[in-house]
């Protein structure tokens, strides 16, 4: 009887527990925010709150921009919240926690966020207060938007190219860094040492797809990669673009040796520590981004270095100059009941030419505005003007917003990296599959 | 009596497992109201979605190897404890003390001291010349070397299958002896039986571990592909190499936390769940069976 009666009461509360759970799954993400007024406000006054996720020096950069806001505009205190990653801010968002504006590392949010409502259209308060959308360049308006909602502004940007070390260039015989890759090949073989047991000892270049900033998106620009379609779709292997540059990836991977090429990799240092195998001179060339100078003025502030693009795949010769490029960038979220105080500091740091410089030169990124471009005040090493150059090249590309956020790209880079082993025979085939997945996905996600 | 302890139940388990079995049936990225999409979710992962495979045979691999590799290192550790008369406090200790180390502090460790370039390891290894393998760098031995870590911090379940061993009663092998049982008869008939619920406890919860296995693959994906950060996007190296350790966990928080897709997160938990749930059931009568009566 009296068991009867605690699996009567266990079944009532479980009832009652799956109603509830139903209910609140319901209603979980109901976190409606304030509308934009539809003039711009003439006083601001009020708390705003900020996440970003920059930490120790570069939250303090961060620190010194929005006390110079907070100057501006004496009735707005910032609420800065630093080191809140991508995970942190989509759960603060979708909780309705107090978080107004945020700023992502990653433009691989940006689809996803725009197509649901994580971070609001701003087009309407682009217009209202007339943002001339043309201080940006193409490639980076390209990555804050989604399908027509621009939900998000560039707060700077990173580019990618060729580091190398003109010392052991020189010892070698090289004056000039490679502009194709098979001259790149050819001045990496002979840059790289061996042991007396025939393994590696210092390499020219590592060709290693997943080392360091070894990716399938870094690489693309030198061969004019595709990603897209404009339905969203995979062009990955139906465009043809990535086959000649895997090959020869693979190829150089094989030569080299796998397993040789792994035992060595696996002995280098950690990319963003000291002991950086290019800082190190492990590694004599070697692609990486425009931060890198900073990290080298820290950590190896003798190492005599030149910057350049990366190198492109023959007979794409039109391509060198060009590189990969992202950035990091801000929005402001549905829930913000606060969104003229957002709007307002978002526009100060992504738009107020001192705020860009500041920030660029504090962080050592690519500014993202034609005036910050163009800044004399602009205070960054003589290596860094390759990057600029990259940031202005017509044919840089970035990787494509999408509803998957990077899953596209994880499928194609977890494929590459199991191609360049040698274990796939049948490469047009492995990359249909590579579209089928991430269409798959596209999907369980949009479709029907 | 019972409320405080029910309403805990409620809230923090059925609650959650209610809401994961809803959340399955549908399209939810965590802001907007999840879409009610049926079997969709979970039609994917049976047919289409292109790792869910990879990463269950990867968790498989440690419930079959892992767990019986650790317990019957553990047991046999424990029973050469037992049988220790001089500094037997130092050597328990000693195969103790590895559990206590954190997994992450654990994992890097050893992921440094078997690096195949510059670790120990190996360079023991050529001294001998013995040419040593890419541990962790190498799909084929990167999920063995994590069984090596395994059996090195057995401490925790040695120091149970201990004071278990401890408990069985000296007269029942002195009998065994008597009867003229041989080792191996006396480890069947007498103290396998005895030891039985510990036994049940260790690979119940080993299997449960196993299904969850998380931190270790994912620390030594990220150390041994020089990567200094633990987790989703495109910087990730989660499997590495070449997704011979991407569990099906990882999968679940790639798929839930990176490609934002918190229903088919779910769809993968509930299935989890299942096969947790009949893995254990067949456990359970398995050692149901084994019983002091039914062992002879």
């Amino acid at each position: 009887m009296r068991n009867r009666s605690l699996a009567g009461t266990v079944a009532i509360a479980t009832a009652l527990a799956t109603a509830a759970a139903l209910a609140l799954s319901g209603c979980s993400s109901d976190t409606s925010g304030t509308d934009f007024a539809t003039s711009t406000p003439k006083n601001l006054e009020g708390t705003v709150s900020f996440w970003h996720f920059f930490s120790d020096r570069e939250a303090d950069v961060i620190q010194s921009v929005v006390d110079d806001f907070e100057q501006e505009n004496p009735g707005v205190t910032v609420e800065v919240h630093s080191g809140q990653d991508d995970e942190k801010l989509r759960k603060a968002i979708a909780t309705g926690s107090k978080v107004d504006l945020g700023l992502s590392y990653s433009t691989d949010i940006v689809g996803n966020f725009c197509s649901t409502g994580a971070f609001r259209d701003l087009n309407d308060v682009i217009e209202r207060d007339g943002v001339d959308l043309g201080q940006f360049p193409d490639i980076v308006k390209s990555y804050t938007e989604f399908d027509g909602t621009r939900c998000s502004m560039p707060v700077l940007a990173d580019a990618y190219g060729l580091y190398y070390n003109k010392d052991l260039l020189s010892a070698a015989g090289f004056s000039e860094p490679p502009k194709t890759l098979s001259e790149l090949e050819t001045m990496a073989d002979a840059l790289t040492t061996y042991n007396d047991d025939g393994s590696i000892k210092t390499l020219g270049f590592n060709p290693m797809m997943g080392w360091a900033e070894n990716s399938a998106a870094h690489y693309g620009p030198l061969a004019g990669g595709e990603w897209l379609n404009d339905d969203g779709t995979s062009a990955v292997g139906s465009s043809g673009t990535w086959n000649d540059l895997m090959e020869w990836q693979e190829a150089y991977v094989q030569k080299i040796g796998y397993d040789k090429l792994n035992t060595f990799t696996s002995g280098l240092g950690q990319e963003f520590s000291a002991d950086n195998p290019f800082q190190k001179g492990a590694v004599a060339m070697n692609l990486d981004g425009e931060y890198r100078t900073a990290f080298i003025a820290d950590q190896a502030p003798d190492l005599n270095y030149g910057t350049a693009p990366m190198p492109v795949l023959d007979g794409k010769d039109d391509l060198y100059g060009a590189g990969y490029i992202t950035g990091n960038i801000a929005g402001i979220s549905k829930g913000s009941k606060e969104p003229e105080l957002a709007w307002a500091l978002l526009k100060y740091l992504t738009t107020d030419t001192d705020a860009v410089v500041k920030l660029a030169n504090g962080l050592k990124n690519v500014p993202t505005t034609a005036d910050a471009l163009a800044s004399p005040d602009l205070d960054l090493p003589d290596q860094f003007t390759t990057f600029l150059d990259i940031m202005n090249d017509p044919n840089s590309a970035t990787t494509p917003p999408s509803p998957l956020g990077a899953g596209y790209q994880q499928t194609f880079q977890d494929f590459w990296n199991t191609y360049q082993d040698g274990s796939v025979d049948d490469l047009q085939a492995g990359l249909d599959g590579v579209d089928q997945a991430i269409d798959d996905q596209l999907a369980l996600v949009t479709g029907p | 009596m019972l409320a405080p302890a029910l309403l805990g139940l409620l809230i923090f388990f059925v609650y959650p497992l209610v809401a994961s079995v809803y959340y399955s049936f549908t399209r939810y990225d965590l802001v907007s109201p999840p879409e009610w999409i049926g079997l969709r979710n979970y039609t994917y992962l049976f047919t289409q979605d292109p790792k869910v495979w990879v990463a269950t045979l990867n968790t498989l691999w440690f419930v079959v190897f892992l767990v019986p590799i650790k317990i019957i290192f553990a047991l046999g550790i424990a029973g050469l404890l037992v049988r220790a008369k001089r500094v037997a406090g130092v050597w328990r200790t000693v195969f103790y003390l590895p559990a206590l180390v954190p997994p992450v502090a654990s994992v890097v460790a050893f992921v440094f001291l078997f690096n195949p370039g510059t670790g120990p390891v190996n360079q023991v290894l050529k001294f001998f010349g013995i040419p040593g393998p890419l541990w962790f760098n190498d799909p084929a031995w990167s999920k063995p070397s994590l069984v090596i870590l395994g059996i090195w911090v057995m401490g925790d379940i040695m120091i149970i299958f201990l004071a278990s061993l401890l408990d069985v009663p000296r007269e029942q092998y002195e009998a065994a002896s008597l009867d003229g049982a041989n080792g191996v008869q006396q480890l069947r008939y007498v103290t396998l039986p005895n030891i039985r619920p510990v036994l049940l406890f260790a690979v119940i919860t080993g299997v449960i571990a196993a299904l969850q296995y998380f931190t270790e693959a994912a620390v030594a994906s990220t150390v041994a592909n020089g990567k200094a950060v633990v987790g989703e996007g495109t910087g990730s190296a989660l499997g590495y190499p070449d997704n011979s350790l991407l569990t099906y966990t990882q999968w679940l928080y790639v798929r839930g936390f990176a490609n934002y897709q918190l229903g088919y997160a779910s769809a993968l938990a509930v299935i989890l769940f299942v096969v947790a749930s009949v893995l254990l059931v067949l456990l359970l009568r398995r050692f149901k069976a084994f019983t002091p009566e039914n062992a002879a």
